[in-house]
């Protein structure tokens, strides 16, 4: 093969892994505005704290990959529906501003927390034996793979449970109507739970795994990974799972490509341009539909 | 007997007007005798100036985020391009040195020029609104800092050091009592009606021919145009700024105040800029250093090497529960949609009391929410 093919092959694979892991954090977010209508702008510093539980699990814990991806899944999961009872809870009938503040607050206190305790960035364990490949010159290693494939088992996983099963019946349901819905008996607190559940244990997954790729971590990491998460959602059409996952690799695909052409730099202007761009001509994204406002 | 006392508040409240003007003479009076006659120590002095300047940002924010009940992250953005347009004229064009009387010129030209950029996040909100603005004003403070980093000739990601300290502060006590000035009588004044219609109602204020596009327009170049003369001061006390001191938690910041002080609200803004820069302050070790010096040595080393090593963290794990608590607790902050009477002008008085007896007397009715 050429130079230049072997060359886009091997972005297009960066591209990939980048996106998978925006695709699992961005799902948090789509979810969660589908269901309640809120930015959950506290999401990333989860996605944050499941790469320091990655940490822990690997280095006090000393256990292979598969139980602290789990271990990781698991508290983050706790993490976020402890997050929703104490913080969003008290707040749901109160005017929609007072949300977004409040998630910006728990944002940076996590933030701040984590660094509180942790003050100087960790170096996760390397967890899998990474072998590299050579594909006719593309230089493919384990890790890429091991991480794409589950990303991407992980978002169809969420996809069947959304559209296959009563739990994911009744977050459609919720999103739909939230005044008639509880009325037909589907328990909302336990429903918004669980969606917040499954958000931030994606959110792990996607720690553990940006853990691995990129081994040094540090508390302000979820910041401008959250927020890439977040334009990803938006570009695909908040709200809806399968734009989330769209939009994640359009985003990773544009910022690997902008890396490899630009000085890297310009890489968050041209995302946050992106979006910019995006909002003003298609404001509900790509597989969004417009809402329409009755007065 | 309930309208003898309305009347008898009402003529105290003649008296008091004439306070006000004053209250602003003496202001400016001491504004000029601190730093001359050292009335406080310099630290005390900082603290003032960064009082004053958060008082403007708070107030220039309340009128986007408060009166006209948008959410725009976008202040620190502002902030910076009136920071950096009047660093760069007093350092590059303007002889400060020899006329230290046109660094005023240089931060009037920092606020016009962040008034400019006030317009390209004043056109997408014609369209959008609410989460998908907040979003239009986060993605402007992200380019705008990634564009100051990328442009090597005013410092990039190193920023601007060695810039004069050119901000006192009678100079702060002026800016703030013009900006107060300016955005009561907005408020109060046609457009300020418009701006609260949109909050309650955007298409019904629409309909009453309300023509919404220039009120928005009017209340996001006023907004970033006080965000730019705060920058311009802000700059000029710090005397160093980088893009990394104008990003999301400095618009985080000025979000607290606003919302703890009270939305749609003059007198919230000053209570919580006051409140929260002062608590800030009052959060460091040497306070703390000080409340625990009776303490015996064998106690008090240990405690005091602690809080100096990590009170620095610590009060940012604080800062942000608080606002949490607050929102949860207090969801209507100190001040929210009341004001103080004196800000308030004659022919409103009477009905902003019927609006707060209303409240007060149904205080469920989601018609006073914003």
């Amino acid at each position: 093969m050429s130079e230049g093919i072997v060359y886009w092959l091997q972005q297009l694979l960066n591209a990939l892994q980048l996106g998978s892991i925006y695709g699992l954090i961005a799902l948090g977010y789509t979810m969660v505005y589908g269901i309640l209508t809120m930015i959950n702008f506290a999401h990333g510093d989860v996605f944050m704290i499941g790469a320091f539980f990655c940490f822990l699990a690997a280095v006090y814990l000393g256990l292979p990959f598969a139980p602290v991806l789990l271990l990781t899944m698991i508290g983050t999961a706790l993490l976020g529906v402890a997050i929703e009872r104490l913080a969003y809870k008290p707040l749901r009938h109160a005017p929609r501003v007072s949300a977004i503040i409040t998630a910006l607050g728990v944002g940076i206190f996590l933030e701040n927390f984590t660094l509180a305790l942790a003050p100087y960035p960790k170096h996760i364990p390397a967890l899998l034996e990474n072998s590299n490949w050579n594909l006719g010159g593309v230089s493919v290693s384990s890790l890429q793979i091991i991480i794409i494939c589950l990303s991407l088992g992980l978002m169809f996983l969420l996809d069947y449970v959304v559209h296959r099963t009563p739990v994911g019946m009744a977050m459609r349901a919720i999103s739909w109507d939230k005044t008639f819905v509880p009325l037909m008996g589907v328990p909302v607190d336990w429903v918004i739970s669980a969606t917040f559940a499954i958000g931030a244990a994606l959110a792990g997954a996607a720690g553990t795994m940006y853990g691995l790729a990129y081994p040094v971590i540090d508390p302000y990491m979820g910041i401008m990974v959250g927020w890439k998460a977040f334009i990803s959602a938006v570009v695909g059409g908040i709200g809806n799972i399968r734009g989330a996952m769209i939009g994640a690799f359009i985003l990773g695909g544009v910022e690997i490509f902008v890396a490899a052409f630009l000085p890297s730099t310009y890489r968050d202007f041209v995302a946050f341009a992106l979006l910019l761009i995006l909002l003003i001509v298609r404001p509900y994204g790509i597989l969004g539909s417009p809402r329409i406002q009755k007065v | 007997m309930k309208s003898s006392a309305l009347i008898e508040t009402r003529e105290w409240l003649a008296v008091q007007r004439w306070l006000l003007p004053i209250l602003v003479l003496i202001g400016f009076g001491l504004a000029f005798a601190i730093p001359e006659y050292g009335l406080f120590n310099k630290y005390v002095q900082l603290v003032m100036m960064y009082v004053g300047i958060n008082i403007i940002l708070a107030a220039s924010l309340n009128l986007v985020n408060g009166y006209m009940g948008e959410f725009s992250l976008a202040h620190a953005g502002f902030m910076a391009i009136g920071a950096y347009t009047s660093a760069l004229l007093t350092m590059r064009v303007l002889p400060v040195a020899e006329y230290p009387g046109l660094f005023p010129l240089a931060v009037l030209a920092g606020g016009l020029m962040a008034a400019v950029f006030g317009l390209i996040v004043a056109v997408p909100s014609f369209k959008t609104r609410g989460d998908y603005l907040a979003l239009i004003t986060l993605a402007f403070l992200m380019i705008v800092k990634s564009l100051i980093e990328n442009i090597d000739a005013i410092g990039g990601p190193r920023g601007i050091p060695g810039i004069r300290k050119l901000t006192t502060l009678p100079w702060v006590f002026f800016w703030v009592v013009v900006s107060l000035w300016v955005i009561r009588n907005f408020v109060y004044s046609k457009y300020g009606r418009g701006v609260l219609s949109i909050r309650e109602d955007e298409i019904a204020s629409e309909l009453m021919s309300v023509n919404t596009r220039r009120v928005k327009f009017l209340a996001f170049m006023l907004s970033s145009f006080f965000a730019g003369i705060a920058g311009g001061l802000f700059a000029h006390v710090l005397q160093f700024i980088s893009p990394r001191v104008f990003d999301i938690i400095k618009s985080t910041d000025i979000l607290i105040m606003v919302y703890l002080g009270g939305i749609a609200s003059i007198g919230g803004s000053i209570l919580g800029a006051t409140v929260y820069t002062v608590l800030l302050e009052l959060l460091r070790p040497s306070t703390f250093g000080a409340l625990l010096s009776w303490l015996p040595d064998m106690l008090f080393d240990p405690l005091n090497e602690y809080f100096i090593r990590h009170l620095g963290v610590w009060r940012m794990v604080i800062m942000p529960l608080a606002l949490v608590l607050v929102m949860i607790f207090w969801p209507r902050g100190m001040m929210g949609l009341r004001e103080f009477r004196w800000f308030i002008p004659k022919r409103d008085l009477d009905a902003h009391q019927h609006q707060h007896h209303a409240e007060r007397e149904n205080p469920h009715d989601p018609s006073h929410r914003p």
